[in-house]
Parts: C-alpha cells; sequence; structure tokens
C-alpha cells in the first residue's frame, strides 16, 4: 500500500494523498490550464519536478542558495498595530521584504483621491525612514464609478434587462473618470517622492478596468520616466463585460497572461503580476499545475519582470486568510524553479 | 508565520539583509528581469551574483558602501548613513535617479547649487 503524504486542497484543509494521487493532481492540473488557455501543457521534467515538490513531507521547502527572488510586497503591514509608517519599518527590518507597499485599507485609487494628501504626507514621512523602495498602491476599481456608489448607470444591472449599448457607454464614460483619478493620485504620490505604484486587481471588473489602467500607464510613463510602476491583474482572464474595448488595436475581452504583460509593458509597466485564480475544491499540487501551466508563456515572453500574484487564493496559494506555510512555501518554490519568475 | 514570512524564507532575496531592495530597484525604475537586475547590482557593488543573497557579505559591503544595514537590538549603527541617508548613495552606487532623494535635494536648495 502507498504511503499517504500531508498535503493541503486549495481551501487549505490539511488532507493525505498518495504519490500517485498527487502526480495524477499535477497531470489534471496541467492539462485543465493548457485547455482553458490553449497553451502548452508542462513537459515530463516539470511535473516530475513539481511531484517532488509536493510529495515532500518538509514543514517549509525552499529554493536553492543563489535562485531567490524579488518580493514585492503589496498591501505591505497588518496595519493593526502603529502607525502604517511604522508598518514599514518593521516589514523592512524583520520580514526581508525587497519593496514595500503604503496602501490605504479603502484600496481603491478612486477613495483615496478625496484623501490625497494625507496619503502624500504618509508617504513623504516613510520616505524618510526607509530605505528598500517604497511603492503606493490601490485598485483601478472601476466598479467603484457605478450607481448606487458613483455617478454612473450601473451596467450589471443593465445587462440584465438586454440593454447592451447603454452598459457600454456606462463603461467607456467610467474608464474616463477611473483614467483621471489614477493619474490625479499618481501624480500626487510622485509628488511625495514615491518610488512607484501598483495597480493591483486591474481588470476586476472587466475589459473597461483592465483598459483605465493601461491607459493611466501611459500618461504616467510618459510623464514620469523613472517611476516604477507595477501591474497586478485580478485574474487568469480579462472578462468581456463591455466586449468591444481595444488597446491599440487589441480587443482586451478573453487575454490571457501573455497578451495583457505584452499590452502592459507597451503602455509603460515596469513589473506585471499575472493572477490565477484558486480552486478551493481541487488540491494546491493540481492548482499550481494548473496556475503555472497558464503563466509560463507569459514569462518566456516576457521583456519586463513578471511577479506572479501569490497571496491568498491566487498562484496556488489557499484560500484562507492564514494561508499555511508548507503550502505557500510549495507554491514560492514551484514559481521559482518551474515558472523562473523575477518576482513574487 | 505569515504569508510574508513563508514567501520570504522559501524564495525571497532577503530585503536590506541582503541586496534585494537594489535588485528591486533596477526592477522597477529600469524593468530589468532578474538575471540582468542581479548582474547589473554585482557589478556596480564589486561583488559576485551569489554574494548578493548572503546577509554576510552584504551586511559587511553596505556598510563599506553606507548604503543602509538593517537596524536592530544588536546592531545600531547610528553613525552610518541610514533610511534616506543611505538612498543618496544608493543613486549613486546605481546609477540611477531616487525620487524622495532628488526632491529632498530640491527642497534643501541643493539643486540650486547650495551644496
Amino acid at each position: 500500500m502507498e504511503t499517504r503524504l500531508p498535503t493541503r486542497m486549495g481551501d487549505g484543509s490539511l488532507v493525505t494523498m498518495t504519490r500517485s494521487e498527487l502526480r495524477r493532481d499535477i497531470e489534471e492540473g496541467t492539462l485543465l490550464g493548457a485547455k482553458r488557455a490553449k497553451v502548452a501543457p508542462l513537459t515530463d521534467d516539470e511535473l516530475e519536478h513539481l511531484l517532488e515538490i509536493f510529495a515532500s513531507a518538509a514543514a517549509v521547502v525552499a529554493v536553492d542558495l543563489g535562485d531567490q527572488l524579488i518580493l514585492s510586497c503589496d498591501g505591505t503591514g497588518s496595519q493593526a498595530v502603529g502607525s502604517r509608517v511604522d508598518d514599514m519599518r518593521h516589514w523592512e527590518a524583520t520580514l526581508g521584504p525587497d519593496l514595500v507597499e503604503m496602501y490605504n485599507m479603502d484600496y481603491s485609487y478612486k477613495a483615496v483621491k478625496t484623501i490625497v494628501n494625507y496619503e502624500q504626507q504618509l508617504v513623504k514621512n516613510a520616505q524618510f525612514m526607509v530605505t528598500v523602495p517604497l511603492q503606493y498602491g490601490a485598485m483601478p476599481d472601476l466598479g467603484r464609478y457605478t450607481q448606487p456608489d458613483g455617478p454612473i448607470p450601473n451596467w450589471s444591472t443593465l445587462l440584465p434587462l438586454g440593454r447592451v449599448a447603454e452598459a457600454r457607454a456606462a463603461q467607456e464614460e467610467a474608464v474616463e473618470l477611473s483614467v483621471a483619478d489614477m493619474v490625479f493620485v499618481a501624480d500626487h504620490m510622485w509628488e511625495a517622492g514615491v518610488d512607484g505604484v501598483d495597480f493591483d486587481t486591474a481588470g476586476a471588473a472587466g475589459d473597461g478596468d483592465f483598459l483605465a489602467t493601461l491607459r493611466a500607464i501611459e500618461v504616467l510613463r510618459q510623464r514620469y520616466p523613472d517611476l516604477g510602476i507595477q501591474v497586478g491583474m485580478a485574474g487568469e482572464f480579462v472578462l468581456g463585460m463591455h466586449g468591444e474595448l481595444e488597446y491599440d488595436g487589441v480587443r482586451l475581452a478573453g487575454l490571457w497572461p501573455k497578451e495583457q504583460m505584452k499590452l502592459a509593458a507597451k503602455a509603460g509597466a515596469t513589473v506585471f503580476g499575472p493572477a490565477v485564480n484558486v480552486n478551493t475544491s481541487k488540491s494546491v499540487a493540481w492548482n499550481v499545475a494548473r496556475a503555472l501551466t497558464i503563466v509560463k508563456p507569459c514569462v518566456d515572453e516576457a521583456t519586463i519582470p513578471i511577479h506572479m500574484n501569490v497571496g491568498m487564493g491566487v498562484g496556488g496559494v489557499p484560500m484562507t486568510p492564514y494561508p499555511p506555510a508548507d503550502a505557500v512555501s510549495r507554491v514560492a518554490k514551484a514559481c521559482v524553479e518551474i515558472g523562473r519568475m523575477d518576482g513574487l | 508565520m505569515g504569508m510574508q514570512g513563508a514567501h520570504a524564507f522559501a524564495a525571497g532575496m532577503g530585503g536590506m539583509r541582503t541586496a534585494g531592495d537594489l535588485v528591486a530597484r533596477m526592477q522597477m525604475t529600469r524593468g530589468m528581469r532578474l538575471k540582468d537586475a542581479k548582474e547589473y547590482v554585482a557589478g556596480k557593488l564589486g561583488v559576485s551574483v551569489m554574494d548578493l543573497h548572503d546577509p554576510l557579505t552584504m551586511t559587511e559591503r553596505r556598510g563599506e558602501l553606507q548604503i543602509g544595514r538593517i537596524v536592530d537590538q544588536d546592531a545600531f549603527y547610528a553613525g552610518e548613513a541610514n533610511a534616506i541617508e543611505a538612498k543618496f548613495r544608493i543613486a549613486d552606487v546605481l546609477d540611477v535617479p531616487i525620487n524622495c532623494v532628488e526632491r529632498f535635494k530640491d527642497h534643501a536648495g541643493w539643486a540650486a547649487g547650495r551644496a
């Protein structure tokens, strides 16, 4: 009888699986990812390597010395102890982040706009105190512009009524407001001395959300040649809430990470973060195999650094507020040794 | 141990403990991929790429270059550059402009030649 090995499910629960069961999950994950994204599955060597990572009984696994990569920590700090400037300093000294990110608990550029002077001063204060690079992050958050929270008719209520033209017009109007707000906040952060900005969960509200992000980046790149610009995606493909929006002649709806990266780089981003959502009913091994299969073509063709999104519920990290270190470390090791990422 | 700690132990360069912050700067400001950024930083610091990952080597080299070391209860470096002071030197060593350093100079009147 085969030995049963401790491993994790996508919801974080601890289960046991045999080596054969892990192999079956990994093979199934890569084949499904390949079919969905229309890319090649992982090679036999990569599958075997992934199996070795997940068949280990170690509490924490790690990459080889010299193979470490950059950790861009979106949403740095707990915001539960001390001030937000303290969060930056504490993490810098104790957790080894390669850069830190100041953020507001209401993680939306639209929300930050109304308190931008307060946020500016925090960034300025922090820049006196930290040595590692500091970026400011928030979400493009296009949905925030819709009624009842915003001024624009809500396309999520218009679409089920078949009012497609109105829904599309609403999204186009929201894109304009969103670009203006993101540029406004980034302008102020640059004035405060920030090293970079992060557009996190880009595309969360669909193709309009991603378009707004790309257009804001284009403006900022022209204004500030040395500004770091990171794009972290919301999901593995861009939802076609509008369906006809284009950037640089490319239709945004349905784009997968490789094409997302190309447009982000063209707009002027310096770091791109692909995101692949976790299936909580499948094992972490299954999820990592699927995620790396989808993202690998993006890494292979990248002209800018790729920082895979590996926070709660993406990239294979379990969907739980306290992802277990055994699972997180396996995801990280796989991202380095099979995914060949530039950062996480 | 939280998620950040797990990532840091498993795969992170280590930030200021090594040269992770310097490699990150080259990724952020110049869009350099990991290998290129490590080689660039190693060349500027006069160390090997492997040295960039070693806290002992980098603590010593960072002290020599005055580009900031981790400050904690076992090692205070009040007589050395850290934080904004260190970033003046990092900009010189890496040959990249750092926004807050340029603003510091401007606000202090140094950009107009007061230095």
